[in-house]
């Protein structure tokens, strides 16, 4: 067994990503954390994270970047919102983790064919195409890129879901796709010039 | 007669389509008139979110300017749609980069945005606009004996509705109750379903909806009944899966709106109840009008 050290010493902390944190939205309070627990014991998803929500809280403050952006505790929030109810200190936890989601995504440091991610992407490509999303083809494509294999695993569902009607395969859209398109392309140019 | 402006979303369309046709069919039988939002687009649910935050409140935005220029409430049913649009309201307001932002956006195609549209959801309106009382003087055939557990989910009434309890929500049991239910004590209502984990991490979403589905049996009821598209399909089209690696459970779950719809009168066909993957009929079938 190679020994390691476990503790990071000051100066391998990131500072700014600890002030970044803080400037997120909803992030404005998180110097304010008593570090309670509430928010890991109404998480559902806590006894699969590998940093409970306290923990990566404190872990993002104090500038552990790489830590808390490869975790899985970020991919795993469901964003069912417990946590920022149950907060004393009123953080807003489950909007952190969106914020730290995005990072991670922007970064490139998300788990490689997680499909969580990768649904994300799906999905907001589908939006800006069409402006509305079409279950089945988004379930498809997502299959298609991480796990095949799973997909054949479900044609019996699939096609029982079909059979009920619950599974449309044509694809919507909105009419005023244009309109969407320019108030999306617009606030992204605009976000380019505030940063 | 009352007017609200409807906002379906995606799911209402897709795997939720029994949802939509329950809804109607209940909103109808009580006089209340919905108008479809006119080319209404996708709320951004939970996935744009990690994307993209400015886009989001953006779609979300032009969902909000298209509804306040008809000045009546918008009526969101879907769960994740009426936090995703409740929550870009309060973000506008509360965080001004927000809004500077997204103004630039609502001129460039030629939007207004003032704020003022109101995202509501079926419970609150039925609870509020029309009274337990209309909803009671509306049965026909009440739900006598059955034994339900009262579903709610996350993204309702957490964390920004104001029509309920935050922890202990009894909108819906007061409904179900309303039509002659039995309502057993379900202290897993607002825990959440699993969202899409079951899409992408099988093992951790089909845990959560086992426990969910366990509980209500262990509590007594017959049947879930749910208030959010994805939450149904989760415990409906994996419920067997979920038995296979748990344990088994044998638990039907429909909507709220079925189970007032039945006790209204319609027939099963009419409120979307065949497209259930675990049959409903077994525990709903007594309920049914006689085949004419």
């Amino acid at each position: 067994m190679a020994v390691k050290r476990m503790i990071k010493y000051e100066v391998e902390r990131d500072p700014q990503f600890a002030g970044w944190v803080a400037g997120v939205i909803g992030g404005e309070r998180i110097r304010n954390c008593i570090q309670c627990g509430l928010c890991s014991a109404s998480c559902p998803l806590s006894p699969y994270m590998d940093h409970t929500p306290r923990r990566l809280i404190h872990m993002a403050r104090e500038g552990f970047k790489r830590e808390v952006l490869g975790s899985f505790t970020i991919w795993l929030c469901t964003s069912c919102y417990s946590c920022t109810v149950e907060c004393p200190r009123r953080i807003r936890v489950t909007d952190i983790m969106y914020a730290l989601k995005r990072r991670a995504i922007e970064d490139g440091v998300y788990p490689k064919r997680f499909p969580i991610p990768v649904l994300a992407s799906e999905f907001g490509a589908m939006i800006r195409r069409k402006g509305r999303v079409t279950e089945s083809w988004l379930i498809l494509r997502v299959f298609l890129k991480t796990a095949i294999f799973r997909l054949l695993g479900m044609s019996k569902l699939g096609s029982k879901l079909f059979f009920s009607g619950r599974m449309g395969l044509v694809p919507e859209s909105i009419r005023d796709r244009k309109q969407l398109q320019t108030l999306l392309d617009a606030v992204e140019t605009h976000k380019e010039v505030a940063a | 007669m009352k007017r609200y402006l409807y906002y379906p979303g995606c799911s209402l369309r897709g795997t939720g389509k029994a949802y939509e046709e329950s809804l109607l069919a209940v909103f109808k039988a009580l006089d209340v008139e919905l108008e479809e939002l006119e080319d209404w687009n996708c709320c951004g649910a939970t996935a744009y979110m990690a994307i993209d935050e400015m886009n989001a409140f953006a779609l979300a935005g032009r969902n909000l300017a298209l509804a306040e220029k008809k000045k009546l409430d918008l009526v969101a049913p879907c769960s994740a749609c009426y936090l995703v649009l409740n929550k870009a309201q309060r973000y506008i307001k509360e965080y001004p980069k927000v809004a500077r932002l997204l103004e630039h956006g609502f001129k460039a195609a030629g939007l207004t945005y003032t704020g003022t549209a109101k995202v509501r959801h079926p419970l609150d309106i039925l609870i509020h606009d029309i009274g337990v009382d209309q909803i009671k003087a509306r049965v026909k055939r009440p739900l006598a004996g059955l034994k339900v557990a009262p579903y709610y989910g996350c993204q309702i009434v957490r964390p920004y509705a104001t029509f309920d309890l935050m922890y202990y929500p009894v909108s819906m049991d007061k409904l179900l109750r309303a039509v002659g239910a039995e309502i057993v004590d379900y202290p897993l209502k607002t825990r959440c379903c699993g969202g899409s984990q079951k899409g992408t991490l099988p093992e951790v979403g089909l845990s959560l909806i086992h426990i969910l589905l366990k509980e209500a049996g262990r509590r007594g009821a017959q049947v879930v009944s749910t208030i959010c598209p994805l939450c149904q399909f989760n415990l409906d089209a994996f419920q067997d899966e979920a038995g296979k690696k748990y344990g088994e459970v044998s638990m039907p779950v429909v909507y709220f709106t079925q189970l007032l719809g039945l006790a209204f009168g319609f027939s099963a066909k009419e409120l979307g109840l065949e497209r259930n993957i675990v049959p409903a009929k077994r525990v709903l079938a007594k309920f049914e009008p006689a085949a004419a």
